[in-house]
């Protein structure tokens, strides 16, 4: 069976999509020669004039994204690194994400964000290692987090698809995975939908982006102790809490690991939500960045920070005592 | 321009009265701007606006009904009571909104721009409306790079009152707003703005070039509000202009000079037109019916997201 990357998915999507409906463009730094590897070859497809290169002007770019759309386009905004969206926050959330209520529904804004790049980066320090999608969750901006490269595919299909707002962090971790799949199998994959990546009756995992695989492996290794269901959000604004409430129920255990600050963080809504409403037995566990972390240069520091294989061992086995 | 300004002067009175909750930023004075830009748009060429929005809102072409509805919150406005003053919109003419946001529709109306030539229509304008406090944003200033990079038919119009909320120009604004523009490669002008004809015939020359293809346009239009920036200033009794200064700009008021050009039977047949219209949108607006309180989030999304309560 044929392999395909995550960036190579993701470039699919964005080449499929260019080809399916024309209002669809890419606009963002450095696109045309594709330097994240997301857009690459593109512009030899489609054209300068539908991959624009933007200069270095996130705010203006953003909104521009926003008229565009309003107007009768469907841009996809491609940001070189995920910190870019506090330059643009404004410009996201308080004009794209607005419109639509402030109109009321006279339109919507149906513009792609996606953030290639996302979560520590090892030895990039404190402004390009961030993996900001609670804040997104926070606001209400639709949020997809693809830990696979098909689900990469299908959910950024379905991004630009959506009419509203949408964003698509690819962490760093994922960027070179690869999968075995057949072209012809790949899908679209709606917003809002869980995944379970592997079921087990004793705990639930959930577990966000890059954390996916990781958390299969610790569910793998631990397999002769407990049985335990892991599952991927997929998107971390809508949740599935459909999904996730079932299995939660079932096992009554819930560890929850992702790749965000402690406070508020996304972590935080799914502790939060099981104890109002799935029935837990025992206390949920939360595995994520400290609160306010900024990652520091040095490796040993920056992999300090993270959640990591080994924390999700010592809280699985907490929640089991 | 008798429209805008029995309409401010209306709304003033309701927002003082607490008719208009949130209260106004009154264009009372500003009007030849509004009027005559747009009096060379048409329904398929976009405009973003202000805070101060009412002006351009009405002089495109909105309902006064309906933008009066908008004020009182009602459903029957223009954004079904979701936007009120500062983000009133009629996205089908056009409008794509006020902004509560200094500078934040420049960059939109680019986007505008340049989506209407992917689409074919090159000789749809964007307008993007703004204060000189707007000229101190970084993203107006990145909007002007790119529509002269691009060459785009964006008319930029600066509606310079003198006032970034209390800070005067001077204070707040580094050399002259024409030569910044033309800095970027904007073809740029000044302009008397409390002189419709004059805004009108500088006007109709920028967008007649920017549908012509001649890329970006800026005027930057010398203007006055005669009230505070916002109706709160009213209630706070906030002074940072002397009187001598506001008469003086009442002197020069754009509807009395307009006035002085037309015979006196055409300009009391406006004045009779516009009563008419402000008693009928106050009459709409008025037992127009509110909305339901638990739809008070319909249309955060055009697609469906079940959002969970938060009480």
């Amino acid at each position: 069976m044929p392999s395909l990357s995550y960036v190579a998915a993701v470039n699919r999507a964005l080449r499929d999509e260019m080809a399916r409906d024309e209002r669809v463009c890419v606009l963002g730094e450095d696109v045309s020669q594709g330097i994240t590897g997301l857009t690459k070859g593109l512009a030899d497809v489609y054209g300068t004039g539908r991959v624009v290169d933007m200069p270095l002007s996130e705010q203006a770019f953003t909104s521009l994204a926003t008229g565009a759309a309003i107007a009768g386009q469907r841009p996809v905004v491609e940001f070189q690194i995920p910190s870019l969206l506090y330059l643009v926050f404004e410009q996201i959330a308080n004009q794209a994400h607005k419109f639509s209520l402030m109109t009321g529904g006279q339109a919507s804004v149906p513009v792609t964000y996606l953030f290639p790049g996302s979560g520590s980066r090892s030895g990039m320090a404190g402004q390009h290692s961030d993996h900001p999608y609670s804040l997104l969750a926070h606001v209400g901006i639709k949020t997809a987090v693809p830990a696979t490269p098909s689900d990469a595919y299908g959910l950024l299909l379905s991004a630009i698809r959506e009419p509203d707002p949408v964003a698509v962090f690819a962490p760093t971790l994922l960027m070179g995975a690869s999968e075995e799949i057949d072209d012809g199998d790949l899908e679209a994959v709606p917003l809002g939908s869980a995944r379970v990546c592997r079921e087990g009756t004793d705990v639930t995992v959930v577990a966000v982006g890059h954390l996916v695989p990781i958390a299969l492996q610790v569910a793998a290794a631990l397999a002769g102790e407990a049985s335990i269901e892991v599952i991927d959000p997929r998107t971390v604004y809508p949740v599935d809490w459909e999904t996730l409430g079932k299995s939660i129920t079932r096992t009554g255990r819930l560890v929850v690991i992702d790749d965000s600050n402690r406070m508020c963080g996304f972590g935080s809504e799914i502790a939060a939500t099981a104890v109002e409403e799935f029935g837990l037995t025992v206390p949920p566990v939360r595995l994520s960045r400290p609160d306010g972390a900024v990652i520091p240069y040095a490796l040993n520091l920056d992999h300090a920070l993270l959640p990591d294989a080994g924390g999700l061992v010592g809280a699985i086995r907490a929640v089991l005592r | 321009m008798r429209l805008i300004r029995e309409f401010e002067e209306h709304c003033l009175e309701k927002a003082l009265t607490g008719t208009i909750v949130g209260g106004i930023h009154p264009y009372i004075g500003q009007e030849a701007v509004a009027v005559g830009v747009s009096a060379h748009l048409r329904t398929d060429d976009v405009i973003t606006s202000t805070h101060r929005g009412h002006g351009h809102v009405l002089a495109k072409g909105a309902d006064p009904k309906r933008a009066l509805a908008e004020l009182y919150g009602a459903s029957t406005g223009l954004n079904r009571g979701r936007g009120g003053s500062m983000h009133a919109a009629d996205v089908g003419l056009g409008i794509y909104g006020a902004n509560g946001i200094v500078g934040a529709g420049a960059p939109i109306a680019v986007g505008a721009a340049w989506a209407a030539r992917r689409a074919g229509h090159d000789d749809r304008v964007a307008v993007a409306f703004f204060g000189d406090g707007a000229l101190s944003q970084g993203v107006v200033l990145e909007a002007f790079n790119m529509a002269a990079l691009w060459s785009l038919p964006v008319l930029f119009v600066c509606e310079n009152n003198g006032y970034a909320t209390s800070l005067p120009v001077d204070r707040g604004l580094a050399g002259d707003p024409v030569r910044r523009a033309a800095g970027f490669g904007l073809t740029a002008a000044a302009v008397d703005g409390m002189d419709v004809e004059a805004v009108a015939e500088a006007a109709g020359r920028a967008v007649a070039a920017c549908r012509a293809g001649a890329g970006p346009h800026f005027l930057e239009c010398a203007t006055y509000r005669f009230h505070g920036h916002h109706t709160v200033e009213h209630l706070m009794g906030t002074k940072y202009r002397d009187d001598d200064e506001v008469a003086g700009a009442r002197a020069r008021d754009p509807l009395t000079r307009q006035r002085a050009r037309l015979a006196p039977e055409a300009a009391d047949a406006v004045d009779a037109e516009i009563a008419a219209l402000i008693a009928e949108a106050e009459a709409f607006a008025s037992s127009s019916p509110g909305s339901d309180p638990r739809d008070a989030l319909d249309y955060l999304y055009a697609g469906t997201v079940p959002a969970r309560p938060g009480a």
